[in-house]
């Protein structure tokens, strides 16, 4: 009935059509049908059917412009693709010639041998096992710090917290997000390094339990926020139904929400361990940087991409060296490309749900 | 609003905690009597203490480390901290005088890679939002977004030495430089221009599109306009990031040191090398031997104090943009 006044009202007294910018005047005059949420116009056909007829104001020119400007946004659409490809397509055209064909170079000993000797007179040797483990020690030392904080204070802003303390958090993780790795680097060969000599009586302070916290730091920011993000997407009426059963929030925590959020939690917790496999800077300088196969937390560790920023400037452009680095470079792609697709993967999961 | 319906169990327990016949909120029929707290409601709520505080301490460890690192780089820094620091060029080998080489470096670097990256990421963004359907080739492209975002920054290195420095022969320059930044930080900007783009309702563009808009005339009148604050603090966040990295920048075009005047802002050509803030904090901290103790902090304090600051400009505009928002 009252939609039907809403018709017959006089065009005068409706918000002219020209300033309909205002989100419910259209809402109004559309009533409230329940296909409408599923409605979509179709704008190429609005195009199509009035490129028939005839629009004087609208000029060739006019036109062809904007045919133009479309092109430009699906071409930047698409150069995310692109670039990705590309990234792929040079540091593996680089590292090519040395995966087939290296003089010194078999695929089993660089994946498998500890033995990385890439400037030695006599006998070259690239084996990359001592990194990958030196990586995943760090990555999993950081994980192990980094994991249980992330998501407890992730839960803690997400359920336990007022509104005002959550803005003020949120700022605090973003501002340390922000800190560039170098400066992280830089923590952790002075400050972090003198902390851990003075509490623990290690020889050296730049060793895996020294990379291991500064990138358990880095990556706690970015746990806390997508795992936030997952806790969020939780329904709220999960939250009430628990709390109609008389459900402390604790339990709420324990037994509906982290169930209910599994999936982007994990996710978060997959992309801290790719920032963490990445991170390049902070390692290189807080890790002590010996090619060794670590046997307790305060030996030294080299990883991956400390490596290739360690050795990239002195091997020499185009020898077996150089090459190598660029194949470890192809390995850390593809290492990090995994865990992303994974992680988008789980999310995916946790959103069509 | 989640938090409405938090408060009700707190009140509910406290009722409980009560314990008073009579006096119990909601105790109609037996005077609250009923209510009394047995073994498992006080070990339920001693849980609740418990978890309470340790999430709490949880939170409270992301805020020390902040703290804690801003005000010890300053403390160690302070002797060298002063307008002069920034204008100076370094002095005897690096180990005394200022930054400027590295400050103008990294303003070039930054500005440079902004002018690549912005209109690239701002426009695809447009498109995953305003153009693209969700089939399986829109899906390619957003997880190529995401693995761009979750590249090692080595590995951009490398890409950048492989393209940029030898297949396009732009040589160890600005340019090459800038160009791997770029593509760096276009996720930053993609993934914050379509949230900003996002956030304009629906109905806003059905509006114009019932007038007889275009796809096109839509997005530049109505869309763009209504999102321009979000895209900005997209923009910003890539400068933060875009200045803080070392990695991509070390092999395609940064150099340890570089000859420049006092103060000169257009030292750089972008065919040249230059220095940058943050290669020159890895350079005095690792590679000088005998710099003055505050140098590298003074360095690190720069640094951080330039990308802190613009995240917070960033932080600041969007409280700002939502405390006005008219939808």
């Amino acid at each position: 009935m009252t939609g039907r006044e809403g018709q017959s009202e006089p065009p005068s007294r409706r918000t002219p059509v020209g300033e309909g910018v205002e989100p419910g005047a259209g809402r109004r005059g559309w009533g409230a049908g329940g296909g409408r949420a599923g409605w979509k116009p179709a704008p190429q056909d609005l195009q199509q059917r009035r490129g028939e007829g005839k629009r004087p104001r609208r000029t060739g020119w006019a036109r062809a412009g904007e045919r133009v400007i479309e092109g430009i946004i699906r071409t930047s659409g698409v150069s995310a693709v692109l670039f990705v490809l590309a990234i792929f397509f040079f540091v593996f055209r680089e590292a090519a010639p040395v995966l087939f064909g290296g003089e010194h170079f078999k695929l089993l000993p660089f994946l498998f041998s500890v033995e990385w000797y890439p400037t030695s007179a006599s006998n070259v040797r690239y084996g990359t096992l001592a990194l990958t483990v030196g990586t995943f020690s760090v990555t999993a030392l950081a994980m192990v710090l980094a994991v249980p904080f992330g998501l407890g204070a992730a839960v803690f802003v997400s359920e336990f917290c007022g509104p005002r303390l959550k803005e003020a958090l949120k700022v605090v993780i973003e501002l340390l997000a922000a800190i560039p790795s170098v400066v992280w680097g830089f923590i952790g060969l002075t400050v972090m390094s003198r902390l851990i000599v003075h509490f623990t009586g290690a020889p050296v302070g730049v060793n895996l339990l020294n990379g291991g916290i500064i990138l358990a730091l880095m990556s706690v920011p970015i746990i806390v926020s997508i795992g936030e993000d997952a806790l969020k997407a939780v329904p709220d009426s999960y939250r009430e139904a628990g709390l109609a059963l008389g459900a402390t929030r604790w339990q709420l925590v324990y037994r509906v929400l982290l169930p209910a959020a599994r999936n982007g939690l994990l996710a978060a917790v997959l992309l801290g361990v790719g920032r963490a496999v990445g991170e390049t800077m902070a390692v290189l300088m807080a890790t002590g940087h010996a090619v060794n196969l670590p046997l307790g937390v305060f030996d030294s560790v080299r990883t991956l991409t400390a490596n290739v920023a360690a050795e990239l400037g002195e091997a020499p452009a185009g020898s077996d060296h150089y090459r190598v680095l660029f194949l470890t470079g192809v390995l850390l792609f593809s290492l990090t490309f995994v865990v992303n697709l994974v992680a988008d993967l789980v999310i995916r999961g946790w959103r069509r749900k | 609003m989640t938090d409405v319906p938090f408060q009700e169990p707190t009140s509910e327990v406290s009722g409980l905690e009560a314990g008073r016949p009579g006096s119990s909120p909601g105790g109609a029929a037996g005077g609250g009597r009923r209510f009394v707290r047995t073994a498992f409601v006080r070990r339920k709520e001693r849980f609740e203490a418990w978890a309470r505080g340790v999430f709490l301490a949880m939170a409270a460890a992301m805020i020390v480390p902040l703290v804690a690192i801003v005000g010890h780089l300053t403390y160690e820094a302070w002797p060298s901290l002063e307008l002069e620091f920034i204008l100076d060029v370094p002095r005897r080998g690096m180990t005394e005088g200022g930054i400027w080489p590295a400050f103008v470096g990294t303003l070039y670097l930054v500005g440079l890679s902004l002018a690549v990256a912005a209109p690239i990421g701002v426009l695809a963004a447009v498109y995953l939002n305003e153009y693209a359907r969700d089939n399986w080739f829109n899906r390619v492209i957003q997880l190529a977004v995401i693995n761009l975002a979750g590249v090692p920054s080595i590995v951009h290195a490398l890409f950048g030495l492989g393209a940029f420095v030898y297949a396009a022969r732009f040589g160890y320059s600005i340019l090459s430089a800038s160009l791997t930044l770029a593509i760096m930080t276009l996720p930053v900007i993609i993934a914050s221009t379509r949230e900003a783009l996002a956030a304009v309702p629906r109905a806003f563009r059905e509006a114009c599109w019932n007038v007889g808009a275009t796809r096109w005339q839509t997005i530049r009148s109505i869309v763009l306009p209504n999102s321009i604050s979000g895209i900005l603090t997209g923009v910003i966040l890539q400068v933060s990031r875009a200045a803080g990295e070392t990695a991509p920048i070390m092999f395609t075009g940064a150099v340890f040191y570089k000859a420049i005047a006092r103060g000169d802002l257009f030292a750089y050509r972008l065919d040249e090398q230059c220095m940058a803030l943050s290669m020159h904090l890895y350079t005095v901290t690792t590679q000088v031997p005998n710099v003055r103790e505050s140098v590298p902090y003074a360095t690190a304090v720069v640094l951080l104090a330039s990308v802190l600051l613009v995240n917070a400009t960033a932080i600041g505009l969007r409280l700002w943009l939502r405390n006005r928002k008219r939808w």
